[in-house]
């Protein structure tokens, strides 16, 4: 049946609970004034180092972001994917540039998920305080595609020896260490055969060449020349990461696409206040139908892709086994929109929208770089046909 | 919830012991759908029976009052007798414009005596409506419309003409917008009233659609009589009740109300069709677009379910559902391209027994006025961007 799968899924009220919108307020107060999109261009124009502000990444600690999703038991609050989403949401909106997602999402579902005592012990507390920027190397080529890893970890004396190269590792600039996804079997296209590792930034023979990216956002390109790693830094089982590292992304997707809902949402509202206010003819160009039209399709976009969204999230949290599909369906949609609504932000704010001097600007960028990571909306799509059996 | 669970129980246990076995089978044509009325014909005792064990049980019309011939259930009670009824496989007992459309209307705007008289009939099955909204020079611009019901004494004299009124040929009464005040402005002097069908002053004529069926008449009024009484809300504010209805057929349409979303997986039936190639459909450029339509339809689905989990905590839907008409029938069109491409030349068949006299063509051609009917996807557009984005001249 068309719509069986989706039934099968949580039937949690698709709204945000009281807890979630006391955040979300919390979380719009707090960037509209310590992290606005002004902070971004600032960060860009001064060529900043890091790429992102540690003042405001301390109060974000200071607040709980940092272990939205660490147990309690590690120094974190384990307020879940929803409150992760609502936190990223609303940073798509200011295009706050931080390790959020690579660190407080990414990494912290990695070590939750499959980490061992030890690595839990000697990580997730660092991350819940701040004190910890961990990066997720997974892709080698310029599309995602987790099954075709070519990154070999060989064995060696009690641990590995991992060779291979990484890119888009975003924040890998500034990790203190990395989450390496590598073949340990099998060959490139094989599920099997893949294991994750934790992997230390100064571990010798590891390469990190910074990429600044079109959206003033960091990634970077990691080398791996023959890095020795013991036994302990295996993360999870060997062989036997494809399922984990899947739900890993899943989590780091989820917050991806509720990053774009926000990015989405802004520059559309930011378009909406210009049609009302901007006259031409005599007439504010909001009174012209055929920017009204494509206002209110963008407004229908916007909607079906924040169901999506939500749901995602909330699939995470009750019942993580059975997200992916629900994932990538918000990948894909949000993916989709963020772009359409960069696209017409910039259209709808005619010769303005192409200066750097507007920040309308900054939002196509975001969208097309948060789209294309952990897989675009061809990605997702193709993803939801095989599992629909097409 | 435990409340929920045993209610849950005890339906699946009724229906698995009331719901005839012919009633559980998919549909196969449009006779198995039933519209009930005075001139209903039942396709099967099977289809009568079912209707009358619903209707006893105030199920064919859930959550209204039981006075009104409904079971009085809350949303999430209607909601688990939907999915129960759909995981036995039961067909609907009656479709009804009176129970998607007029029922809601006369709930917000009727007089007690009025939902006593009207509502009842409607959940038993025993009256069918047809809606007499637009007309030849009053389409997109609705509030233009000229039917005029003149006073006189307890009775309406109304003269006119509508059109694309829903099975008027089959219907008994009809829900109409007249002009009661032709000095007022063009959305003032409008009254909602209803007009017995069965009198000499009310004549239809069919209109045959590009689908080859006639789905849709015109309704002719020449001195036909409306009795005072049945006046819904007050004389000359009709347009705040016509607005309401509206909305819920709008929502009707674009959710999905008639089956949208029907037993045809985009995907699966392609597949069937034009087979698979490595696993995958093996018209890739086709599969692209069908997947990208599946995408659409199932965040639109789970929109629909965010609306009414919304309208649950207290925010209103209201002009929103002007979006879920526009995405929603611009997706049912998608949807049926995409099918008459999976199907190929087979799917060209008009007549005979092998396409089901072109079923799927006929289908296709339906979901055209889709996007019409009950306000056109542009007009949808323009409510969006001036009630929702407030998009106006200033």
């Amino acid at each position: 049946m068309f719509i069986s799968w989706l039934q099968g899924l949580t039937d949690v009220a698709l709204v945000l609970n009281d807890d979630q919108e006391m955040l979300r307020d919390m979380a719009r107060g707090f960037l509209a004034d310590k992290a606005p999109v002004a902070q971004l261009r600032a960060l860009r124009d001064a060529a900043s180092a890091d790429g992102f502000d540690r003042t405001t990444w301390a109060a974000m600690a200071e607040m709980g972001w940092t272990g939205v999703l660490i147990p309690e038991a590690h120094g974190g609050v384990a307020m879940g994917h929803v409150a992760a989403g609502v936190i990223a949401e609303e940073m798509g909106r200011t295009l706050t540039a931080s390790p959020f997602l690579s660190t407080a999402v990414v990494a912290a579902a990695a070590l939750s998920a499959n980490g061992s005592a030890d690595q839990q012990a000697t990580w997730s507390p660092k991350i819940a305080a701040g004190a910890a920027i961990l990066a997720l190397a997974v892709d080698e080529g310029r599309k995602h595609a987790p099954a075709k890893i070519e990154t070999k970890a060989e064995r060696a004396g009690n641990g590995f020896k991992i060779t291979g190269a990484k890119s888009f590792v975003a924040d890998g600039h500034v990790a203190d260490a990395f989450v390496v996804a590598a073949r340990t079997a099998g060959a490139p296209g094989d599920a099997d055969g893949i294991t994750l590792f934790l992997v230390d930034k100064n571990a010798a023979k590891l390469g990190v060449e910074r990429t600044v990216m079109v959206d003033s956002r960091n990634a970077a390109r990691v080398t791996f020349d023959g890095v020795e790693v013991t036994a302990d830094a295996v993360l999870g089982d060997v062989d036997a990461g494809h399922g984990p590292l899947e739900r890993v992304l899943d989590a780091g997707r989820a917050g991806l696409a509720a990053e774009m809902s926000g990015v989405a949402q802004e520059s559309f509202e930011r378009t909406v206040a210009y049609l009302q206010e901007r006259k031409q003819f005599g007439k504010v160009i909001g009174s012209f139908q055929a920017l009204q039209h494509r206002a209110a399709h963008l407004f229908s976009e916007i909607e079906v892709m924040r169901s999506a969204v939500l749901k995602a999230l909330q699939t995470l949290d009750e019942d993580p086994a059975s997200a992916g599909p629900v994932v990538s369906l918000a990948k894909a949609k949000a993916s989709q929109v963020a772009l359409l609504a960069g696209q017409e932000a910039v259209q709808l704010h005619g010769g303005v929208g192409m200066t750097d001097e507007y920040e309308i600007g900054f939002f196509i960028k975001r969208a097309r770089a948060a789209g294309e990571m952990f897989g675009d909306a061809n990605f997702h799509a193709d993803r939801l046909a095989r599992l629909q059996g097409y | 919830m435990p409340d929920l669970e045993t209610f849950r129980v005890e339906t699946r246990a009724w229906l698995d012991a009331h719901c005839p076995d012919a009633m559980r089978a998919p549909l196969e044509s449009e006779a198995d759908i039933c519209w009930g009325g005075k001139r209903w014909t039942f396709q099967s005792d099977d289809q009568r029976v079912w209707l009358e064990r619903m209707a006893e049980r105030g199920w064919t019309a859930p959550e209204w009052p039981t006075e009104c011939g409904g079971a009085g259930l809350s949303t999430d009670e209607a909601k688990i007798l939907k999915q129960e009824m759909k995981e036995l496989g039961c067909r609907s007992p009656l479709e009804s414009f009176g129970i998607w459309m007029l029922g809601p209307a006369l709930l917000k705007f009727g007089t007690e005596a009025q939902k006593k008289e009207f509502l009842p009939p409607i959940a038993r099955g025993e009256i069918r409506w047809a809606q007499g909204y637009s007309e030849p020079g009053a389409g997109s611009d609705l509030a233009a419309l000229q039917t005029k019901a003149d006073d006189d004494g307890d009775d309406f004299i109304v003269n006119g003409q509508k059109v694309w009124t829903s099975y008027a040929d089959r219907s008994d009464w009809i829900f109409t917008l007249v002009r009661t005040n032709r000095d007022a402005s063009k959305h003032e002097g409008i009254s909602f009233v209803l007009i017995d069908m069965d009198q000499p002053g009310v004549t239809t004529r069919p209109i045959k659609l590009i689908s080859g069926k006639s789905p849709f008449c015109e309704t002719f009024f020449d001195n036909a009589r409306a009795l005072k009484k049945n006046l819904i809300g007050e004389r000359d504010k009709g347009w705040t009740v016509a607005k309401y209805l509206l909305t819920h057929e709008r929502a009707m349409i674009g959710g999905g109300g008639g089956g949208l979303f029907g037993a045809r997986p985009l995907g699966g039936a392609a597949a069937q069709e034009i087979g698979l190639e490595n696993g995958i459909l093996a018209d890739t450029l086709l599969r692209a677009d069908i997947a990208r339509c599946d995408l659409d339809g199932w965040a639109f689905l789970l929109t629909l379910e965010r609306y009414k989990d919304e309208a649950k905590a207290g925010q209103g839907v209201g002009a929103k559902s002007s979006m879920l008409k526009y995405y929603g029938t611009e997706l049912n069109k998608r949807r049926f391209e995409l099918l008459m491409q999976s199907a190929g030349a087979d799917g060209l068949e008009w007549e005979g027994e092998r396409s089901n006299d072109g079923k799927l063509a006929r289908d296709w051609l339906r979901t055209k006025g889709n996007s019409i009917e009950g306000g056109t996807s542009e007009i949808q557009l323009n409510i969006l961007a001036k009630r929702v984005l407030e998009l106006r001249e200033n």
